[in-house]
């Protein structure tokens, strides 16, 4: 399929905003949706909607089948060895919130490191923030390099044998590098810590390996992927979250409940208290076979091809910093921007007007933007469905944005 | 909406305040009230100082970073209530909230001067928190000092 094929695909990039056709350019916040998923969720409430591990009844076996058979999908996209590593959240926030609480306190104490990076979003800053202040461990942060990449040396040098749990980010959904993981990986396990990633813009757009990658918790959201809101996945190798202790308790999640103790089911279930997100499971299923169907290697490429396309482009505009590493080779499709005395929001107001959407503002990542020395920052992040006219609507936009500046004032 | 539904938004008098900021800086005086306020959505923010003797607001200054809207919104903010009573500061930022939900607003014997120029901020939802920053913080720093 070519990107005008998927475009077909995906209802609600058909309209016009404010007079002109949507040029959707706000991915990295969140994805749109294919007529597949849609249909699945909408399938899901028509047909079999029911609670699942309980009821005998026939939609009831139908509801688990497809909330089951949504973790083996997901298992087999990250190549996990088995869906009891496999464990259905809320969203990346949730699943490093989890690793935080559960793992981290139970494992963290004073004289202890946790090793974060400078550009972290908010989500895997302030959970090892808490856990810090809680156990009396040290928050560490790597350095970043002029361009915003991490040095392997800094690894080494950051990461210590003090160090009990490193935790970064796949791909900066700021500069859009691609970070190398699974070297960081391989220097937190020499030293005896955990490898925690935070996969919430890895997961949409690269080919994720999990035990290629030796991470021991990989976290990630559906609704960056073509999925529903509401529904993550927090993969943990299984030793470990054998030995961890869930986070919330009740119902769904227990095997003996007695007056005063109560034991918890195997893995994952024990991590899954309450009705879990059923539909949300089943519409992430409906997303990796979409995917799946699409082919994450040909998406990498496409991705990689806009962002090589994004760049060359949007520098010919006059007074435009791109932030992040020149190089696009090493660029999922992100690119952030600031056009020369112009706050970004006024940017993103102005391409507004022009049916293109892109996000302004601090992109929950507040130290990141201080490293930058900016207050905020304007961002365009491509995905499958985006083309190289929709770049071209871009620029021109932009283009347009600095005559209208320059005339107002 | 094409450029020309821009022009409500962007006035010339906003774009003016934006660049000439009235009332720059910080009031060093003791007694002064210093209220910081984020907009923690965008990262836009305000350090707002003001003097009130007398019941009277008498001075005031703003520090910040924002975009075009919140920093206009807050040069204008601070022109508008320096020689007011605190009442009548704190009627005029229900003036100005009325303003932001496009309600029918009482001008009574106010005289609003340049922010009438924001009122186009109305019909553009996604900046209303802009131009509300800079309010919100003398609404709450005019009202912590009245208790």
């Amino acid at each position: 399929m070519n990107a005008r094929e998927i475009r077909e695909l995906f209802p609600i990039l058909n309209q016009e905003v404010n007079g002109n056709p949507l040029v959707y350019l706000d991915s990295a916040a969140t994805s749109q949706k294919p007529v597949q998923v849609i249909e699945a969720l909408d399938k899901y409430y028509r047909e079999y909607n029911s609670n699942v591990h309980r009821g005998v009844h026939t939609l009831g076996t139908r509801a688990t089948d497809g909330y089951e058979g949504a973790r083996e999908k997901v298992r087999k996209f990250i190549n996990a060895k088995s869906i009891q590593e496999v464990i259905f959240t809320r969203g990346t926030t949730t699943s490093l919130n989890t690793v935080a609480a559960s793992y981290g306190r139970a494992n963290l104490s004073e004289g202890d490191e946790i090793v974060i990076s400078y550009m972290e979003h908010h989500s895997n800053i302030i959970p090892w923030q808490q856990v810090a202040k809680a156990t009396g461990a040290t928050l560490k942060y790597l350095p970043l390099q002029g361009d915003g990449s991490i040095s392997l040396e800094d690894a080494k040098n950051t990461i210590t044998t003090n160090t009990k749990i490193v935790s970064v980010m796949q791909v900066s959904n700021v500069l859009g590098v691609i970070n190398p993981v699974k070297e960081i990986a391989r220097i937190a396990h020499e030293n005896g810590a955990i490898m925690v990633v935070d996969g919430a813009q890895s997961a949409p757009h690269l080919n994720v390996d999990v035990q290629d990658l030796d991470c021991d918790f990989f976290a990630f959201s559906s609704h960056k992927m073509c999925g529903p809101t509401g529904i993550g996945v927090l993969y943990g190798k299984k030793h470990l979250l054998e030995q961890m202790e869930p986070v919330e308790f009740g119902g769904e999640m227990i095997d003996f409940v007695g007056l005063y103790e109560s034991t918890w089911k195997e893995l994952p279930w024990k991590f899954e208290g309450g009705t879990p997100i059923i539909a949300g499971a089943i519409g992430l299923g409906a997303a990796i076979d979409f995917l799946n169907e699409v082919g994450m290697e040909h998406l990498e490429a496409h991705e990689h091809k806009l962002a090589a396309y994004a760049m060359e482009k949007m520098s010919t505009v006059e007074g435009l910093t791109i932030y992040g590493p020149k190089d696009a080779s090493n660029r999922a499709g992100v690119v952030t921007f600031n056009l020369e005395d112009v706050h970004p929001h006024d940017v993103a107001t102005v391409l507004d007007a022009e049916g293109i959407a892109v996000r302004a503002g601090h992109h929950c990542a507040q130290p990141l933007m201080k490293w930058l020395n900016v207050s905020a920052t304007a961002r365009a992040s491509f995905y499958l469905y985006n083309t190289e006219d929709d770049i071209d609507k871009l620029v021109a936009g932009l283009v347009k944005t600095k005559e209208y500046f320059s005339d107002v004032f | 909406m094409s450029f020309n539904n821009l022009d409500t938004l962007y006035r010339q008098v906003i774009m003016d305040h934006y660049k000439n900021p009235r009332n720059k800086g910080i009031l060093e005086e003791d007694g002064s009230l210093t209220i910081n306020m984020n907009n923690p959505t965008c990262g836009d923010r305000i350090q707002l100082t003001m003097k009130v003797e007398d019941g009277k607001v008498s001075d005031a200054k703003f520090e910040g970073e924002g975009c075009s809207i919140s920093m206009s919104s807050a040069s204008m903010m601070t022109q508008a209530i320096k020689g007011r009573t605190v009442e009548d500061a704190i009627k005029l930022s229900k003036i100005f909230s009325d303003m932001m939900l496009g309600k029918e607003y009482d001008e009574e014997d106010l005289d609003l001067g340049d922010i009438e120029a924001l009122q186009g901020v109305a019909k553009f939802p996604a900046r209303i928190k802009c131009a509300t920053l800079a309010w919100k913080a003398m609404e709450k720093g005019l009202n912590e000092d009245s208790q």
